[in-house]
């Protein structure tokens, strides 16, 4: 179980993320944020192993992981 | 749920300026979390200087002096001596370290003053707009190498690992590389290992990091990544270059 989540305000749509992602799960939105930027999403979240390799890429702290069990 | 959360302590938290995939942002985060995880937060001290990263002094949440151009590593000196028991680190561009501050970055390695380098190395004066930088490639165009740096006209590139890895005073030098999520763990590491080599009173240490700067290369950050997988790091090797316990290449 582990959940992938973008603070989209932050993000400046680079993709270093979607070249980390073992599942290749990341990809751009065609929404932009107010910076004018595509943000990075996920759109299959049940196949996010929690291993937060996008998390260590991430150039400007706009990823957050969590995994485990819920609660 | 166990949080994997990206922002350190010593990080402030405030939106970077850096360009989209500028890998300043990642080699700041590194620098926090190793200064999270050794406990230093109340005695650690910056040096910023001049570049794109000359913001680093808003950016970590730790006390920092913003050095002229060049000068990070003699500042950091007087400080150091001043204040012995507290860590020291200077945070520099290829332009900052290996052109304007050579000098003050040679000498500095030569008395072995117990201080951390932190040296971003992206081939180019990031800031200024993508000027050549002692660092550019053989063959890489800049603004001021329209047609590519020749070895006749400009010179060879400077190897600042190399150049100090036989230096006495110098106890840890290491060159990483920020372009994959696996190197990015190493680099970590290196950057911790240098802080250490000061708490333990050992010498100046040194960590370049290979980076990249999307911007003035005209490039995407994802054609950047593979840039530097083809360009740079076959020019600039990546391994310990010097360590207290001997050390030659580990690849
Ligand atoms: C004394 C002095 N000379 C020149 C400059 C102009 N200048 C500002 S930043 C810079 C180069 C920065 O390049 P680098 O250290 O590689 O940092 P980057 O922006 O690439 O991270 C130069 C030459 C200056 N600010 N001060
Ligand atoms: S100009 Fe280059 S070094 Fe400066 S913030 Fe942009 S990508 Fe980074
Ligand atoms: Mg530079």
């Amino acid at each position: 179980m582990a959940k992938v989540t973008f603070w989209e305000e932050r993000c400046k749509g680079c993709q270093l993320c979607t070249t980390a992602c073992p599942k290749k799960i990341i990809t751009m939105a065609s929404n932009i944020n107010e910076m004018g930027y595509h943000v990075a999403s996920v759109t299959e979240q049940k196949k996010c192993t929690g291993c937060g390799l996008c998390v260590i890429i991430c150039p400007d702290m706009v990823i957050e992981v969590e995994r485990g069990r819920e609660n | 749920m166990k949080k994997i959360t990206a922002r350190p302590y010593s990080l402030r938290d405030i939106p970077f300026h850096y360009c989209p995939g500028c890998m300043h942002g990642i080699a700041h985060r590194l620098v926090a979390e190793v200064i999270d995880e050794l406990g230093i937060h109340g005695r650690t001290i910056g040096i910023s200087s001049v570049g794109c990263s000359v913001f680093a002094k808003h950016y970590f949440n730790v006390d920092m002096i913003q050095a002229a151009h060049g000068r990070a590593p003699s500042i950091a000196t007087g400080v150091k001596r001043v204040l012995p028991d507290r860590v020291l680190f200077t945070y520099q561009g290829d332009g900052d370290l290996a052109a304007i501050g050579i000098g003050d970055f040679i000498h500095t390695a030569y008395r072995g003053e117990k201080i951390t380098t932190i040296f971003i190395n992206n081939t180019v004066y990031g800031m200024t707009g993508g000027q050549m930088a002692p660092t550019t490639l053989i063959g890489q165009v800049t603004k001021t190498t329209p047609f590519g740096r020749s070895v006749e006209i400009n010179g060879n590139p400077i190897r600042v690992c190399e150049l100090i890895a036989s230096v006495e005073g110098v106890a840890y030098v290491e060159r990483v590389s920020l372009h994959n999520p696996k190197e990015i763990i190493k680099a970590k590491k290196a950057i911790r290992k240098a802080f250490e080599m000061q708490l333990n009173g050992i010498g100046f240490s040194l960590v370049e990091a290979l980076s990249a700067c999307p911007t003035n290369l005209g490039l995407s950050p994802l054609e950047a990544v593979k840039w530097m997988e083809e360009k740079m790091i076959p020019f600039y090797p990546l391994g310990v270059y010097k360590s207290p316990a001997g050390g030659g290449l580990s690849a």
